[in-house]
């Protein structure tokens, strides 16, 4: 065939044949692919409740929650204190505690590190919060990044208080 | 290639072979033209193929016992240690066989970079090389997950969350990888399904590789084109199988000390303590083989950038063949490649060696050193190197020094002749 040659009906044929191949090629291994994301019963275990009544100022409990553990902390007045009197410009990723907290009393977030997901230890750092052993990052009591690889703050799941014992995370 | 005309001697042979040439490859394989002079870093291409071989049964054996689910892996794991007729033995051989395949995989590696293996016409046998060499680590990794243990369980956690440091796509990809939001059950199963697909897929491109491999034949220490067959090789059987067999023999003496008297010196305390999602182990390192391009990862403080160069670290290598600008294979030849080859013998070790260790303070700082110099090693100074190096002469033949009456390559400096070869 030669290069001048106009495309005729025969190339455009096999371009469309090509394309509905490719179309369909597609359609059958989307689920091949689908069937590796969260199925049913994965996602039916989205939620989990906790009953935080023994809870005194100060301590923490870690539940699971999608098989990843939460952090529920109840915190002192100097730790509030601690994490509403910081300067928002010094942050690596600036929150505010308000917006982290809104009940300041209770700090709900992931237990997993945003670096590469390790679980970071309570009570520990440079900055009285959590420190991650992994890799060294240092968060606040307020669960913000302060020192380290990781990129963000830890994460605060949706949560709420369905009555004043008992919060439901998801 | 000399062998085309084979004609088996029986009459059923030659009407099997007329309808499947089978016997004209045997043929190929025991004839095949070697050059003389290989030494015994060139043995470790068979030995590969026995760790292989090695890991795909006792993997068979193991799947026997083992069951994958994140409830009963662990015990499972111990039901085979305590319980199944001598499954110590072959867990064991199974996963120091592992670290012995990596041991032989950086020596055939390291063997290439020295004697310029990979340059061309060599470059597809290289680049099919590298890519058995990232299916290993593939296969490593999930195997190092399936015993559930604490080390498994907060490995695969970090490897899986490197996917993370993707922009816009990364969260959605590693809860595809996880079928979840954590590494959990769904996550066991597929890397056991995957591990073991994988030597199947290695077994595949091994066999491209050695195809490769017989097309322009072997290189060899001093690097140069041979005539094949010639006064300059040996046919593959005896010469090179007896000589593959010693080497593996002794090969299968270190094999065999870890098996029986280290077993777990090479693994971590941590993985006999059953997987736990709310604790993690104070300090996580990945098996030997993967500490250089973990300390790579660990030097740069930005998540997606540390992920970026731990990779291409590996991808780097690819592209190897065009990076080296030098037309002359052989290092023992190059006096400064050799020179520089050897240091990069030893960033790959201190690279490892910082892998082990916390990430701060000095041990940061060597690792970002170390880590700045491998890339200076493949981008900067090889491409460089092949312009500038004033290379010694080669000889005419591999056969020519030794014929000279003195196995002393430099000898053959004084002939003419060869200035024009260059």
């Amino acid at each position: 065939m030669s290069d001048e040659k106009k495309p005729n009906r025969r190339d455009f044929i096999f371009t469309a044949t090509a394309a509905v191949g490719a179309v369909g090629a597609g359609a059958a291994a989307w689920p091949l692919i689908d069937q590796m994301n969260p199925d049913a019963s994965v996602k039916a275990l989205a939620s989990t409740e906790v009953d935080v009544s023994s809870l005194q100022p100060g301590q923490s409990v870690t539940v699971l929650w999608r098989g990843k553990p939460v952090f529920i902390k109840r915190r002192t007045e100097n730790e509030i204190n601690e994490a509403r009197n910081v300067n928002i410009s010094d942050l690596k990723h600036p929150e505010k505690d308000e917006d982290r907290a809104k009940n300041p009393e209770w700090l709900v977030m992931l237990g997993v590190c945003t670096h590469l997901g390790c679980v970071p230890l309570g009570d520990k750092g440079e900055y009285g919060g959590w420190f991650c052993p992994c890799h060294g990052s240092h968060y606040d009591t307020s669960g913000r990044i302060r020192k380290g690889p990781a990129p963000t703050n830890l994460e605060i799941p949706n949560y709420e208080f369905v009555n004043s014992n008992t919060i439901k995370i998801g | 290639m000399s062998d085309h005309n084979y004609t088996p001697s029986s009459k059923f042979g030659k009407w099997f072979n007329d309808r499947l040439p089978l016997l004209t490859l045997a043929n190929h394989l025991t004839d095949y033209p070697t050059p003389k002079n290989l030494n015994y870093w060139w043995t470790f291409g068979g030995i590969l193929t026995f760790c292989l071989i090695t890991q795909i049964i006792t993997g068979l054996v193991l799947a026997m016992h083992y069951i994958a689910h994140a409830d009963l892996a662990f015990s499972s794991v111990e039901h085979i240690m305590r319980d199944v007729n001598y499954g110590w033995l072959i867990r064991y051989i199974h996963a120091n066989g592992a670290s012995m395949f990596f041991l032989a995989v950086y020596i055939h590696i390291f063997r290439s970079l020295f004697y310029g293996s990979y340059k061309a016409p060599r470059e597809i046998i290289w680049i099919l090389g590298i890519m058995i060499y990232l299916l290993m680590m593939a296969a490593a990794f999930m195997g190092y997950v399936l015993p559930w243990g604490q080390m498994s369980f907060w490995g695969a956690t970090v490897i899986t969350n490197l996917f993370s440091a993707i922009p816009l796509v990364g969260e959605s990809i590693t809860t595809w990888l996880w079928g979840g939001y954590s590494v959990d059950n769904p996550t066991l199963t597929r890397f056991f399904t995957l591990h073991y697909l994988i030597p199947f897929l290695i077994l595949g491109l091994v066999v491209l590789h050695i195809w490769a491999l017989h097309v322009p034949g072997n290189n060899n220490p001093v690097g140069i084109d041979i005539q094949k067959p010639s006064k300059d090789t040996v046919p593959f059987h005896p010469y090179i199988v007896i000589k593959d067999l010693f080497a593996l023999l002794l090969f299968m003496i270190v094999f065999a000390f870890f098996v029986f008297y280290s077993p777990n010196i090479l693994g971590h305390a941590d993985n006999y303590i059953e997987a736990n999602p709310l604790v993690t182990p104070a300090h996580i390192v990945p098996e030997w083989y993967l500490l250089p391009f973990y300390a790579i990862l660990r030097s740069i403080p930005d998540k997606l950038l540390g992920v970026v160069a731990m990779l291409s670290a590996i991808f780097i290598l690819a592209a190897l063949p065009w990076l080296d600008t030098s037309k002359v294979r052989s290092a023992v030849f190059r006096p400064l490649y050799k020179q520089f080859y050897w240091i990069l013998v030893i960033d790959v070790l201190i690279l490892g060696y910082v892998g082990a260790m916390p990430a701060e303070g000095l041990y940061l700082l060597i690792a970002r050193v170390a880590t700045a110099y491998y890339f200076l090693h493949f981008l900067l100074i090889l491409p460089i190197l092949g312009k500038i190096e004033k290379t010694t002469p080669l000889p005419l033949s591999i056969t020519s020094p030794v014929l000279g009456g003195s196995a002393d390559l430099a000898m053959a400096k004084n002939t003419d002749v060869r200035k024009e070869k260059l």
